[in-house]
């Protein structure tokens, strides 16, 4: 049974079909990819799994329980963590602020003590800041603590949008690099990417969404060599 | 001079009143951006519940000793209690729903709230002011010809107790900083693990409470009230939370002592005095508006809750 099953899912904003029969699946253990344009549906069907937007029909079942009816932070609960799109950080609250807002499904202090180590070690950089409002932190840094700050939840799916967005070159190959740790330690994967090459790169399987449908699906090695999806989102015959 | 520090003490007492309900309208704004036009009404309601605990309880005059601590107490507290449930019951029935519809809804619905409380307390306590009883006895010392009553420091004692522990509990606990959240970011909130409604209905729990909080003090300050008392003070209030920067907590404090001072200082200095001094605090609203349309704290410290 796969850890997240989303099965034929529906969601309109008023009159405007945004995904229609959107079905994907994510195994215990995977870094799963969704790419595809601008408008596509990504962060559309991840609002949908984190009970940000309610389907108009379809299934979403996560280790075997239906999430369909939960709210966002029951969801929570239940063991996703959703870094959203835009990054979303609070910014008038300090870096610890934010991280330990993570971690406010837990109760247990010391675990979060360990596990906020845990995100300074994967993000230095944070633990330089901890004390400074994360609206003046920088675009770069404010990612990290998105994805910190998501990981705080000691999530069992982490859930990614567009991560490497608006990122410098180098700083997206660091952020790649930690997606590649966190998965290594245990955590399931659900990353969102409009970076198709870098996120084929480190993911075992892809769906590509076009306008609201899924066109194609399979491992991420097929997906890199396939046509349609080099001429679409790799930038043709690279 | 003696006559401004006098009115400077007067304006004290009376901007601790307006504050504790500023502190209602500025929170609830800060998290739904919803001015609530019933908080104004919710503070009536204080002053009555406290009243009717009095009543039940057999107090109509001055209470003295160890006494006068029990029964202050349990007035101030129960009135923040029942105003507390009662705006988490108007958020409940009334708002929530419209929560996501066009902002104009939730206005026309909080103006229409607020005319129901008014005619429910005027059913229930007749059109006519009502005398509260003079539990405290009010000693008053003199300092340089400057007299200060007990009153008075209750009222500013009160008030400060209030907003300290409000800033204690904001900035230092786990609730409050889930409706700093809430207030930054609805949907990131959620995405924490923050249950909205249940931050919002606190969010209005406490506003309510504050405002009880107010509603016993005024009482006593005055000694009399009535079922239309909110509208004004609330106004009041309202403008002083625009003063200080709708949506700051700081800022609802600052302004509503600000309000409560130019008020008395000028009904002393103004030619015609009380007639004239709702016109002064409002021309000064406007003023600020203009110079600082985000009022006076609205960004140097654009703290909302």
């Amino acid at each position: 049974m796969a850890l997240l099953e989303v099965e034929g899912v529906d969601v309109a904003y008023g009159r405007i079909r945004a995904l229609s029969r959107i079905s994907l699946r994510v195994e215990q253990g995977e870094i799963v990819t969704l790419i595809g344009a601008n408008g596509a549906g990504k962060t559309t069907t991840l609002r949908a799994i984190s009970g940000l937007i309610r389907p108009l029909r379809g299934a979403i079942r996560f280790d075997g329980s239906d999430l369909l009816r939960l709210t966002p932070d029951q969801v929570v609960r239940r063991g996703i963590g959703h870094s959203p799109e835009g990054r979303r950080v609070f910014a008038r609250m300090t870096v610890r602020e934010n991280l330990e807002l993570g971690a406010f499904t837990r109760d247990r202090a010391s675990e979060v003590a360990s596990d906020l180590k845990g995100v300074l070690t994967i993000f230095p950089r944070l633990g330089e800041r901890l004390v400074q409002k994360a609206g003046t932190l920088s675009g770069g840094e404010q990612q990290m603590l998105a994805i910190g700050r998501a990981l705080m939840s000691r999530p069992r799916l982490l859930m990614l949008d567009e991560p490497s967005l608006g990122l410098s070159p180098l700083l997206v190959q660091t952020i790649f690099e930690v997606i590649k740790r966190i998965s290594a330690s245990g955590t399931t994967v659900l990353l969102v990417e409009q970076n198709a090459h870098q996120a084929l790169a480190i993911a075992q399987r892809g769906y590509v969404l076009e306008v609201g449908k899924i066109v194609h699906e399979d491992s991420a090695a097929n997906l890199l060599a396939s046509d349609a999806v080099r001429a679409a989102y790799l930038g043709g015959a690279a | 001079m003696e006559i401004f520090f006098q009115q400077v003490v007067n304006g004290l007492s009376l901007g601790g009143i307006y504050a504790l309900i500023a502190l209602g309208y500025t929170m609830v704004y800060g998290i739904i951006e919803l001015i609530n036009f019933a908080h104004g009404d919710v503070y009536t309601l204080g002053t009555f519940f406290s009243l009717a605990i009095l009543s039940a309880i057999g107090v109509s005059g001055e209470v003295h000793g160890p006494a006068l601590i029990g029964i202050v107490a349990l007035a101030v507290l129960s009135a923040m209690l029942l105003c507390g449930v009662t705006g988490v019951l108007i958020e409940r029935l009334a708002y929530r729903r419209l929560r996501n519809a066009p902002r104009l809804a939730p206005l026309i619905t909080a103006i229409g709230m607020s005319f129901i409380l008014e005619n429910v307390m005027q059913l229930w306590r007749g059109p006519s002011p009502v005398p509260f009883p003079q539990v405290i006895p009010n000693p008053s010392a003199s300092f340089g010809g400057v007299v200060v009553s007990a009153k008075q420091v209750l009222v500013v004692g009160l008030a400060v107790v209030m907003m300290a522990a409000l800033q204690v509990f904001i900035y230092n606990t786990k609730l409050g900083k889930a409706m700093r959240a809430t207030a930054q970011d609805r949907d990131a909130a959620q995405l924490m693990g923050i249950n909205i409604n249940t931050t919002i209905a606190l969010t209005f729990l406490i506003g309510s409470a504050l405002a009880g909080a107010a509603g016993f003090v005024s009482g006593v300050y005055y000694g009399t009230t009535w079922f239309f008392n909110g509208f004004e003070a609330g106004l009041k209030a309202f403008t002083a939370a625009v003063l200080g920067g709708i949506g700051n907590v700081a800022g609802a404090m600052l302004g509503g002592f600000l309000i409560g001072l130019v008020e008395a200082v000028a009904t002393q200095y103004i030619p015609g005095g009380a007639q004239w001094s709702n016109v002064v605090v409002f021309s000064v609203l406007v003023l600020v508006l203009i110079f600082r349309p985000s009022g006076l704290l609205g960004e140097s410290l654009p703290e909302k809750v």
